[in-house]
């Protein structure tokens, strides 16, 4: 396995009863590297999500985050070893405040025994206050500091979408996945969307795999491109190898009669 | 479970209805204390534990042989009867439940109705089933507050009774363990990709729950000096009434149902009679899903699709 490869997947099959959801794919993400997942709807785009996060195991094949083995551990295993998520149909803590939410995902890396709160521990309060300091400094981040103490379900649908980033880069991912990211939003938000992408990925060095159905967004922000149909890759290379190649326009458009 | 025995006399007087307003406030933080493991486990994975009173029944043997076999300190004794009944809370939940995480609701309930049933006739067993008198620790003489008796136990009972509920409270708030509690209640799946261990949270809130219920099992024997291993069944489905009145699932919720309930109990005692006691604390749990199914503090909730 080559020394740059940060996550690499080999051979991954994921069946459902008789259904092949995905079938044999490979690839790799590099350090640092932005890749978009694309494909029509039902391609399985969401199910190598789920791979990746250990949501689903796969029926065949292997996951390596840094080389190792991941696709057999629980999903809050391969969050505390750096893998985070965000959610095509969003999944926030919806009566918890936008602070709490955020605050539960740095819990998994800010840790202090159990006993420490039960005793009050001055490592407890040390430790709590660092939480508190850095959601904050997430949420204005993400332009919500103005919403800070609001139920996550009061939030605007942007604000949502903001909410589930912040939520995830609490986790202190090294791979960020984000499932349609602007799914429902304007060409506006969209275009803001796509500047705070690129801003959180330069300041948290982050390696990110993008399933987005906005070609716009996708375009102008990945580096590679791998196309997903019916399960399987049909294509991956550069946004204009992608752009021009005939198996993906037909996958998107329909063969030509 | 009796109220303080008190002799009816014609007409009521003004007080002896603040009397026994002491009186249901000692009973009531019991029932709260019980309904909060209803409540707490209900929340995260929507079962009602009926083992829980059982937990309860436990604490209270456990506080007994802590204090008159091994002739521990009251404080110690109390710590014990929390302990013992976290981890068995622990062990049930590991053994009973969680082998049934994907199956219907409805098989773990019943699995929880026959863990109860082992747990009642493993007492009798072990224990005999013969009522055993719980120490007095504390002395039975009476303080007087302008002409209204509280007994020092009553005293005792309430004040440990808030220490927990406000112990409680700030876990829940304030630290990470509460906010994971409260993340795993909304959405398991989401809270697991937040890094959260989902098994280990079911497990502490087990523990947690049981924990309360051992305490409320000492301070009964604290007020109503008699044990035996069924105590746990009326006390534990008075206080899944009490969770369901403040509205399953909200921990306020348990703390005020299990007040009214308490009150309800003393007043009804004193007003009416003590037969009519049991017949009324229930008929409330009919009124309440008649009226406001949610219950006083609790929230509508979606059916999530």
């Amino acid at each position: 396995m080559s020394e740059t490869n940060l996550l690499e997947a080999k051979c991954v099959t994921m069946n459902f009863g008789g259904l092949t959801a995905v079938a044999n794919l490979s690839f790799e993400l590099k350090k640092g590297e932005l890749v978009g997942l694309i494909g029509p709807n039902g391609a399985g785009k969401t199910t190598v999500f789920n791979m990746l996060t250990g949501v689903y195991s796969p029926s065949f094949g292997t996951i390596h985050l840094e080389d190792e083995l991941i696709s057999k551990l629980p999903p809050y295993r391969i969050t505390q070893k750096g893998i985070a998520r965000t959610f095509q149909n969003i999944r926030l803590f919806n009566q918890l405040s936008v602070t709490d939410n955020v605050r539960i995902a740095f819990h998994t890396r800010k840790l202090y025994p159990i006993y420490n709160s039960i005793f009050l521990t001055p490592n407890f309060f040390k430790q709590e206050r660092a939480i508190a300091d850095d959601t904050k400094a997430l949420l204005s981040l993400l332009h919500l500091e103005e919403r800070a103490e609001d139920k996550a379900c009061n939030l605007s649908y942007g604000q949502m979408r903001r909410l589930e980033i912040a939520r995830a880069l609490a986790t202190g991912p090294k791979v960020l996945l984000l499932d349609e990211p602007a799914a429902g939003m304007n060409p506006q938000e969209t275009e803001e969307l796509t500047a705070l992408i690129a801003l959180i990925r330069e300041k948290f060095d982050l390696t990110i795999l993008l399933i987005e159905h906005d070609m716009t967004l996708v375009m102008k922000l990945c580096e590679r491109i791998m196309v997903l149909d019916y399960g399987i890759q049909i294509a991956s290379g550069t946004p204009l190898e992608i752009r021009q190649n005939k198996r993906v326009i037909e996958a998107y458009l329909g063969e030509e009669v | 479970m009796a109220p303080l025995c008190l002799i009816k006399k014609e007409g009521v007087e003004m007080g002896l209805f603040i009397q026994q307003i002491v009186n249901g406030i000692a009973l009531g933080s019991i029932y709260a204390l019980i309904a909060l493991g209803y409540t707490m486990v209900y929340g995260i994975i929507r079962l009602i534990n009926f083992a829980h009173g059982d937990i309860y029944m436990l604490g209270a043997f456990v506080g007994y042989f802590a204090l008159t076999t091994y002739k521990l300190p009251f404080g110690v004794s109390l710590a014990l009867a929390m302990l013992i009944p976290a981890l068995l809370g622990m062990l049930i939940e590991r053994v009973a439940y969680r082998p049934l995480r994907k199956a219907p609701s409805i098989a773990v309930l019943i699995t929880a109705i026959g863990v109860s049933l082992l747990i009642e006739n493993l007492a009798m067993l072990w224990f005999s089933p013969d009522p055993r008198p719980f120490p007095q620790i504390f002395p039975l003489r009476p303080l007087e507050l302008s002409g209204i008796r509280v007994s020092i136990p009553q005293v005792i009972v309430f004040i440990t009774a808030v220490i927990l509920m406000m112990a409680l409270n700030f876990l829940v708030q304030k630290t990470k363990v509460g906010k994971a509690m409260r993340a795993v209640s909304q959405d398991k799946e989401a809270a697991s990709l937040m890094g959260i261990d989902i098994n280990r949270i079911i497990s502490l809130t087990f523990a947690l729950g049981s924990a309360l219920a051992g305490a409320a099992g000492v301070m009964v024997g604290v007020i109503y000096p008699r044990i035996q291993p069924l105590m746990g069944v009326m006390p534990g489905l008075k206080a899944f009434v009490a969770a369901v009145l403040g509205g399953i699932g909200s921990i306020p919720g348990a703390m005020l149902g299990g007040l009214i309930m308490g009150l309800t109990e003393s007043l009804v005692t004193a007003l009416i009679s003590s037969t009519w006691r049991d017949a009324i604390a229930f008929s409330l749990l009919i009124v309440i899903l008649l009226v406001k199914p949610t219950g006083i503090l609790g929230k509508s909730m979606r059916e999530k699709v």
